[in-house]
């Protein structure tokens, strides 16, 4: 094992019911890496960001952050990253600013650093004159900047960004990705985000892995990644490999129809 | 001890309670309809069976019918953060889990405390005199007991079940049945002997017992047992709700 190794999956599957969410997957991220995960929807990335945070427990495989089995030594694997989920999580009959205290509090932000990066981080994200506001009266978009600028109060080892730029306009998607590049340059943090904008993985990942139906189909830079597809830009070398196809109606595989036609009525019923 | 993460999951529940009045009142209707109802409804034909003052009687019955269903009820809260999120958000913080519970747990506390000191002074309003003031004190101790042992048991519940439906259904089947099979609302001595062996195995009625102990001088199963039982509801409670909010999967 090797020790600026901050996660490392391991032949990790989830299973909910008949459906293989996440089907054997194996990875690692070294420490102050930005690594992307892309993949269609339902390939199973929110569930393995799930798993590594502790959130839902593995049908089997091994996870480690930080050097710490995620599943046995949850308390350990919990104070080693912080996270921006994929939907909503805030506390809506209460303030801006009172959710991001309560998370200072929550995730041992120091006393004296509290108020300070607060105030940075509302203005940066541009909510400073609306702190007061309940979330509840927020906009989609402002609910957005709010998770993200809670996301990054407490400078965790490992930041985990579940879509963390969907619905947010370009000029607060740049101020999170250049305030992301700063946080891993200045505190050696480690990023692990997903993404359905393919220009942003390729513009900040320093490695990507691409999963579909559950399982990794490759791994690398997005020039390894061009150059093992045949093809010039992420976006080509994406589609060549999880095909061309809308997901959640049609499928490569017959087995992949079955799998996903199964999800749907599950869903549905 | 994490002082700080406790206090501030308690202030938000004070938070979040207080900035919305129709929960104030909504929560202290139901008691107060049925001190009326009953109280007046039924206080003439108790009197009639010699019993003396039904309101009287009443009174402890329904300061813990208080605790009970916002103590219980309370446990939607944990479903309600379940379903918009902010579950998460606390479960995956780097504090422990029992901790976060118990934040919790102590503002939902709190929260059926606050109402059941309110229908204790509506009872008083409405002419309701404790036999001994002295005795005031023990019966508030023996109140935030029940209800922290309450909020728990509705939050171990809440750990457990993935829907309102579900929690709805807890509700029918436990909740109410433990409230009028316990001492409540009749006194045990002259109930069939079912009933009275129902109401006996229901740890409920010890509490209600032991306030009627304290705050009218009348006692079924004498204030030793039911402390005994009180505590041992309490630690079985928090054990349950330790036990199930650590496995929870979001
Ligand atoms: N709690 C659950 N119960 C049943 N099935 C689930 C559950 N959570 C996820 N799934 C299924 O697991 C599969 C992977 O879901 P997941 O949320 O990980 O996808 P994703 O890659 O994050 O997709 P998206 O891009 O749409 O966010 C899907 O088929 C989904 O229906
Ligand atoms: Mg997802």
């Amino acid at each position: 094992m090797k020790s600026n190794l901050v996660i490392e999956a391991r032949d990790v599957v989830k299973t909910f019911g008949e459906i293989r969410a996440v089907d054997g997957i194996s990875f690692e991220v070294k420490a102050g890496e930005i690594f992307a995960f892309l993949g269609p929807n339902g390939a199973g990335k929110s569930t393995t960001i799930s798993m590594l945070t502790t959130m839902l427990r593995p049908t089997a495989g091994k996870l480690m952050l930080n050097r710490h089995d995620v599943t046995k030594e949850q308390a350990s694997a919990r104070k080693s990253f912080g996270i921006v989920f994929q939907d909503p999580a805030l506390e809506e009959e209460l303030s801006a600013y009172e959710n991001m205290v309560i998370h200072a509090v929550l995730y041992r932000v120091p006393k004296k650093e509290q108020l300070p990066r607060i105030q940075t981080l509302l203005e940066l994200v541009d909510l400073w004159g609306r702190k007061d506001s309940m979330v509840k009266t927020y906009s989609g978009g402002m609910r957005r900047r709010l998770e993200i600028a809670r996301g990054l109060l407490h400078h965790p080892k490992i930041l985990f960004l579940d879509e963390p730029t969907l619905g947010l306009d370009t000029q607060t998607r740049n101020l999170l990705w250049d305030y992301v590049q700063k946080l891993r340059d200045t505190e050696g943090m480690t990023i692990f985000f997903t993404t359905h904008y393919l220009d942003e993985a390729e513009e900040v990942a320093d490695r990507i892995a691409i999963i579909d139906h559950g399982k990794i189909v490759a791994t690398g830079t997005t020039k390894q990644l061009a150059k093992q597809t045949g093809t010039k830009t992420l976006e080509e070398a994406y589609l060549e490999l999880t095909g061309r196809t809308v997901r959640d109606e049609t499928s490569m595989s017959n087995n992949g129809l079955n799998v996903r036609t199964a999800a749907r009525n599950r869903r549905l019923s | 001890m994490d002082f700080d993460v406790i206090y501030i999951l308690w202030l938000r529940q004070m938070k979040r309670y207080l900035r919305s009045r129709s929960r104030v009142l909504g929560a202290i209707g139901q008691p107060i309809l049925f001190l009326l109802a009953l109280g007046y409804g039924l206080g003439s034909v108790y009197k009639r069976a010699g019993q003396g003052n039904y309101i009287e009687f009443l009174v402890p019955g329904i300061i813990v019918q208080t605790l009970l269903f916002s103590g219980v009820f309370w446990g939607i809260q944990i479903l309600f953060d379940k379903r918009f999120g902010y579950l998460k958000e606390m479960l995956v913080a780097p504090v422990s889990r029992t901790k976060v519970l118990l934040g919790n747990a102590i503002g939902g506390a709190t929260i059926s405390l606050f109402q059941a000191v309110m229908i204790f002074i509506i009872s008083a309003a409405l002419g309701f005199r404790p036999h001994n003031w002295a005795l005031v004190p023990v019966a508030f101790i023996i109140a935030v007991v029940l209800s922290v042992t309450l909020t728990s048991f509705g939050a171990g519940i809440a750990s457990m079940v993935e829907d309102f439906q579900g929690f709805q259904g807890i509700n029918n089947f436990l909740i109410f049945p433990l409230f009028f099979l316990s001492s409540a609302l009749y006194p045990l001595t002259n109930v069939p002997t079912w009933l009275r062996i129902l109401s006996e195995i229901n740890p409920l009625s010890y509490t209600v017992d032991a306030l009627r102990y304290t705050l009218i001088n009348q006692s079924h199963f004498g204030l030793g047992t039911d402390l005994l039982v009180i505590a041992a509801a309490l630690i079985a409670s928090m054990a349950f709700a330790v036990n199930r909010f650590n496995r929870i999967q979001v």
